[in-house]
């Protein structure tokens, strides 16, 4: 049905965007409608310094998601995002407190740590064959369950290093926040490694069909355990680049981007069952979650106000698109 | 149709899937108690006929009449009402659910609402008893049987539905030899019963010894319908394919050639299911594996292949010891093995990839520099690939589930002759593909033996084995129990040596009970 | 003839999650300061009927193949619910009750709309429903508050006889009504059958789309319970997120230790009941051994690590490797 117009449209279009997913281009044109409908509120909607203040805050939701990317296109999921995202934060952040040296390896610390847990994501879907939903909810309680030991139960003192300052609110080119580059070259990465690696290939190999990837000779255990290894650490990046943004880590920081990071997946139109999707999609749906967010919160709606309204637009527009096809 | 009056007319049916027409104004009567079979190419309208028929599609044009009623049916459900049960040829059971669970899926018995278990497993035991399987305990998960079991159960189950119109599609692909003396028992008692029977079927002796009528599709319309037995088989084949039918194996070299052994298995056991397997396979050479099906055939080509685990004995390799323990150690240069997987729609392919990306997809390691795909390389050799077995697709960007059966296995052939692998195993690689494509799959193992590689080719069709195998080794129960050679490899001498019979001649009865 | 050990087969994984209760009972109350008494018997009842409702929804959601990500919400939302209706006369807390029952279904009813006839992916469509609810209980108890019909309340969580806990006799009751009915039924078995291979289902002409509904609207209507429950124990509602999360997360754990397949098609909803109870113990055994409560939540992540590793143990039986993967 969507198909059909959307085909009628597409025709008028240059060869680029016809080709492009039908979902790509919905969430392309949400973003456009919510500025619009943003800009009937208020003029500054449509100014350069609020969109660039807006694509700022989209990356670090941007990082987190190029890893979740990565596990949704495998057909698996990252619920331990929460708890990476916290524990990158918090490690670096404790880093810091051990003199030169603790500053310095302050980033890499707290991005191993989650390497670390997605690594035990990892042994658990490739090697021990336990669902991913399950063993990523354990370990984010782990990870959750050693933070609370590690800070006694209240938020962290340690703060942020200047380099991660720098990193999430800094300038290097003029007029073009550092966490939009960094997410910039995080995502060219991985689009390069999606489309033109052999790693890629496999990735998409699994996410349709395991069996047939692994009798065509690919160690899809390895493959599996990085890719769960790169969204621990890309979730712990993010959390790292939140706490120089907030100058520090928090307890509860990471539950705001479980959701959000599989919504900006999903929405982008890639496939929650795996090995279909494309990184432009993830880009559009990173964009459109923080625009929503930042509406909401501008429109000074209440907590509970935002969850609904939040809750009902995702189903909303994967109603619109993100349906598996008719069984007959 | 000796004036009977037909119980299930089909009129000027067609049927498109996107561009492609499946059916174009096909007729069909179907006759209270007689077997009609159906014959056609695979892509001839067949699977779409009795889908039609069973009512998982809908028709886009043309009328069905029951008893002279106009029909339609919503769903298979619906079908089922009208008294119109299929067998198709993709299991239909539920594999976590009991056997009498299954049975008794579609319209379970009863009391207060609740499903009645007692009426239920008295259901059941007399649906297994019908179809001559009350070896199987009903309350058995299905998940636990093998496929032949499964198939048995599959009857069973639409036997108690009580059906009017029974339409079996390939529904013996899986049996045993015995299994198959059963069915055929039970189908020719309920002949006898005043059901119709649709049979469908590439086993031609099957038909033979079965049906009453025949009626051949080609190209989505009905061709030519006769009184079974009026035709030769060359004759039904030439219906089907529309063209001459002869030399469909290429000729076989004069003599074994003397080379030391690429492949050698010494002792190899594994679970229950492979028993002090020993056997060679030199290069230039096509070793067939015979047998009934499920006698471990295929187990013995995945050990080959790096996919079992607890494997006793020794595989050799250009005749030094090898231990293999991944499909990837398979692969590797050093060993350079290729298996042609048992289902290509789940072991072969990604069937929503694309064509590009599946047919580079076992090769990804030869055409990557430091991980990074030479995407010139690859087009390189997809268009040699595509060349030599070709490829009938309308580009190499479109996914591989949009081509036909045969195109699909030849994708899957494809992909692993991009490593040039000297060690070829197949799995029973031309099940349910037409025979033009056959054709063309034994012409290409004959030629890649010629150019040196050295092929172990199971199929469950005798035919293919005399036609394209050097050797032929007949598997019984997990162990090898004859070889046969050159001008030995005769029908008679399969079936004989299948079914453990020793000696020639010796009494087919003893073996087909075993 | 061989019937009994195909009972056994079918009913391995209830077995086994009640052998790991009662172990794990055994040693807690051995261990507790009072012992084997009937109040700390009621007390261990309470808290764990509470994640047994819980469990129960989220296998019968489960067995479809789905998964029910916004179970540990609609307790929330349930339990805000209550503590605004479920009091006053017995006349109005009864219609208070149906009335939080009846929005439990709702809310079920919604998951089961979006999943099966929206044809959207359970887990992002739970997730964002999860939302939706937590929003609404947070429009209702902004904080927490509220009350409750303490007569009703005290008689559900005290003993019956003195001996028994009540709350062990209304998830009895409830098994009996919801469960076996549901299990029994045509519906619950094309739930079975969707769960377990959705095409051979539809083949056979099985109510695919019906049975599912009911599922997830039943598992609406056992997490209301729930939260109907969490009310009754503590008089008040409250909207709290990390609460509503960790149920969801509790109720995963609960049916796995309970034997039900994440895959679908197989489990039942005894094993579940079994599976939470054994994990709500698991999580007291740090108190009677006199731990730090900092070390919950870690103690209770590597229990629920361990157990979801358990299974594969599994694996190591496997011989032929492709059936790894399913």
């Amino acid at each position: 049905m969507s198909e059909t117009t959307l085909g009628g449209i597409a025709g008028r279009m240059p060869k680029f965007i016809r080709r492009a997913d039908p979902a790509v281009l919905t969430a392309f044109a949400c973003i456009v409608i919510l500025l619009l409908l943003g800009s009937l509120y208020s003029r500054s909607f449509l100014s350069p310094e609020y969109l660039l203040q807006q694509l700022k805050v989209a990356s670090f939701l941007g990082v987190i998601a190029t890893g979740m990317m990565l596990v949704i296109l495998l057909g698996q999921i990252d619920l331990s995002v929460p708890w990476s995202v916290a524990a990158g934060a918090m490690m670096a952040c404790a880093a810091a407190a051990y003199g030169p040296v603790g500053i310095a390896l302050a980033i890499p610390f707290g991005v191993l740590c989650g390497v670390a847990i997605g690594i035990v994501n990892g042994i658990g879907v490739a090697y021990l064959r336990i669902p991913s939903m399950i063993i990523t909810l354990a370990t984010n309680a782990v990870a959750q369950g050693l933070m609370v030991v590690y800070t006694g139960g209240f938020s962290p003192q340690d703060s942020a290093t200047a380099a991660m300052r720098y990193l999430a609110t800094g300038f290097t080119i003029p007029g073009v926040p550092n966490a939009v580059i960094i997410w910039a070259l995080i995502g060219a990465a991985m689009v390069f490694v999606l489309t033109r690696t052999s790693f890629g290939r496999a990735v998409y190999g699994i996410g349709n069909r395991e069996r047939a990837a692994y009798l065509s000779g690919i160690d899809t255990r390895r493959i599996v355990m990085i890719a769960f290894a790169v969204s621990g650490g890309l979730s712990a990046f993010g959390g790292v680049l939140l706490a120089g943004y907030a100058s520090k880590a928090a307890q509860s920081m990471g539950d705001a981007y479980l959701l959000p990071s599989i919504a900006a997946v999903v929405l982008g139109g890639t496939s929650i069952l795996g090995g279909r999707g494309s990184y432009l999609g993830t880009v559009a749906g990173v964009i459109l979650i923080t625009l929503l967010q930042s509406i909401l919160s501008v429109m000074q709606m209440p907590e509970a106000g935002r969850q609904i309204i939040y809750g009902v637009v995702i189903v909303a527009m994967l109603l619109l698109y993100g349906r598996a096809p008719a069984s007959r | 149709m000796d004036g009977a009056v037909p119980l299930f007319r089909m009129e000027g049916i067609s049927k498109r899937y996107g561009g492609v027409r499946a059916l174009e104004k096909a007729d069909l009567e179907v006759t209270a108690g007689s077997i009609h079979a159906i014959l056609g190419e695979n892509g001839a309208g067949k699977s779409t006929l009795i889908k039609t028929m069973a009512g998982v599609v809908a028709p886009d044009e043309g009328r069905m009449t029951l008893d002279g009623r106009e029909v339609s049916f919503a769903s298979p459900a619906a079908a089922n009402q009208a008294g119109i049960v299929c067998i198709f040829q993709e299991l239909s059971l539920i594999p976590e659910l009991s056997v009498a669970d299954n049975i008794v899926i579609s319209d379970p018995p009863k009391r207060f609402g609740m499903i009645d278990r007692g009426a239920q497993r008295r259901i059941a035991e007399e649906a297994l008893a019908r179809a001559g399987a009350s070896d199987i305990h009903p309350r058995a998960l299905v998940k636990d049987l093998p496929l032949s079991r499964r198939q048995m159960v599959e009857i069973a189950k639409a036997l108690a539905r009580k059906p009017r119109i029974l339409i079996l599609d390939e529904a013996t692909s899986a049996l045993t030899a015995a299994d198959v003396a059963k069915v055929f028992e039970v189908l020719k008692r309920l002949r006898s019963e005043g059901l119709a029977l649709l049979y469908i079927s590439h086993r031609m002796n099957e038909i033979a010894e079965l049906a009453d009528h025949c009626t051949v599709f080609r190209n989505g319309r009905n061709v030519a319908s006769y009184k079974a037995g009026t035709k030769s088989d060359n004759e039904v084949v030439e219906l089907m394919i529309g063209r001459e039918y002869s030399h469909i194996f290429p000729p076989k070299p004069a003599a074994a050639p003397a080379a030391t052994p690429v492949l050698e298995a010494r002792n190899l056991s594994w679970a229950d299911r492979l028993d002090n397997i020993s056997l060679s396979v030199r290069a230039g050479e096509v070793v067939g594996l015979g047998g009934l099906d499920g006698q471990g055939q295929r187990e013995l080509l995945l050990a080959f292949f790096g996919v079992l685990r607890g494997l006793r004995g020794e595989v050799l390799i250009d005749g030094k010891q090898a231990s293999i323990s991944s499909p990837k150690a398979a692969s590797d240069d050093g060993i350079g093995m290729a298996l042609i997987p048992e289902d290509r729609k789940t072991e072969g392919l990604m069937l929503p990839m694309t064509v590009r990306e599946n047919l580079s997809f076992a090769a990804l390691d030869r055409l990557a520099k430091g991980g990074i795909i030479d995407r010139a390389a690859e087009q390189r050799l997809i268009d040699d690939m595509v060349g030599l077995l070709a490829i009938k697709t309308a580009g190499l960007d479109i996914p591989v589930g949009a081509l036909s059966g045969g195109n699909q296995q030849k994708v899957v052939i494809a992909k692993w002759l991009m490593r040039q692998p000297r060690i070829i195993l197949l799995n029973d690689p031309t099940r349910g593909i037409d025979v033009g494509t056959k054709q063309e799959i034994y012409q290409l193992m004959r030629k890649l033996a010629d150019q040196g590689a050295a092929i172990l080719f199971y199929s469950t069709d005798y035919d293919e084995l005399i036609g394209c195998c050097d050797r032929v080794l007949v598997l019984y129960d997990g162990s090898v129990k004859r070889e046969l050679v050159g001008a030995d490899i005769t029908e008679h001498a399969l079936i004989a040596s299948a079914l453990n019979i020793h000696g020639e001649g010796a009494d087919m009865k003893q073996g087909a009970g075993a | 003839m061989k019937d009994w050990r195909y009972l056994l087969a079918e009913q391995r994984g209830t077995l086994l999650a009640l052998g790991i209760f009662i172990v794990m009972f055994i040693i807690y109350t051995t261990n507790h300061p009072a012992g084997f008494t009937a109040n700390v018997v009621q007390t261990a009842a309470n808290k764990g009927v509470l994640l047994a409702f819980v469990a129960m929804a989220q296998t019968l959601v489960v067995i479809t193949a789905g998964i029910d990500l916004s179970v540990g919400m609609i307790l929330l939302l349930t339990n805000c619910l209550a503590s605004w209706l479920v009091v006053g006369t017995p006349l109005e807390t009864t219609l208070g009750v149906i009335a939080v029952l009846a929005a439990g279904l709702v809310c079920g009813a919604i998951n089961g709309a979006i999943v099966i006839y929206g044809r959207l992916q359970p887990i992002v469509a739970t997730i964002a429903t999860g939302a939706v609810y937590y929003g609404i209980g947070l429009l209702l108890r902004p904080f927490p508050g509220g009350s409750v019909n303490e007569d009703l309340a005290d008689a559900l969580t005290g003993k019956l006889f003195d001996v028994i806990p009540t709350s062990l006799v209304a998830l009895l009751v409830v098994v009996l009504v919801v469960w076996v009915p549901f299990s029994r039924s045509e519906f619950g078995r094309a739930a079975y059958a969707a769960g377990s291979s959705e095409t051979a289902a539809y083949m056979s002409g099985v109510p695919i789309r019906r049975g599912k509904f009911i599922a997830y609207a039943l598992a609406g209507v056992l997490a209301s319970v729930g939260g109907l429950f969490l009310t009754f124990f503590t008089y008040t509602g409250e909207a709290a997120y990390a609460s509503g999360n960790s149920y969801t997360l509790f109720s995963i754990a609960a049916v796995v230790l309970g034997g039900v397949s994440l895959f679908g098609g197989k489990g039942s909803a005894i094993g579940a009941i079994f599976g939470a109870l054994a994990f709500r113990t698991i999580g007291d055994l740090l108190f009677v051994f006199d731990f730090d409560p900092l070390w919950q939540p870690l103690f209770q992540g590597v229990i629920l690590l361990i157990a979801v590793s358990l299974g594969a143990f599994a694996l190591f039986r496997v011989r032929n490797r492709l059936e790894w993967f399913l």
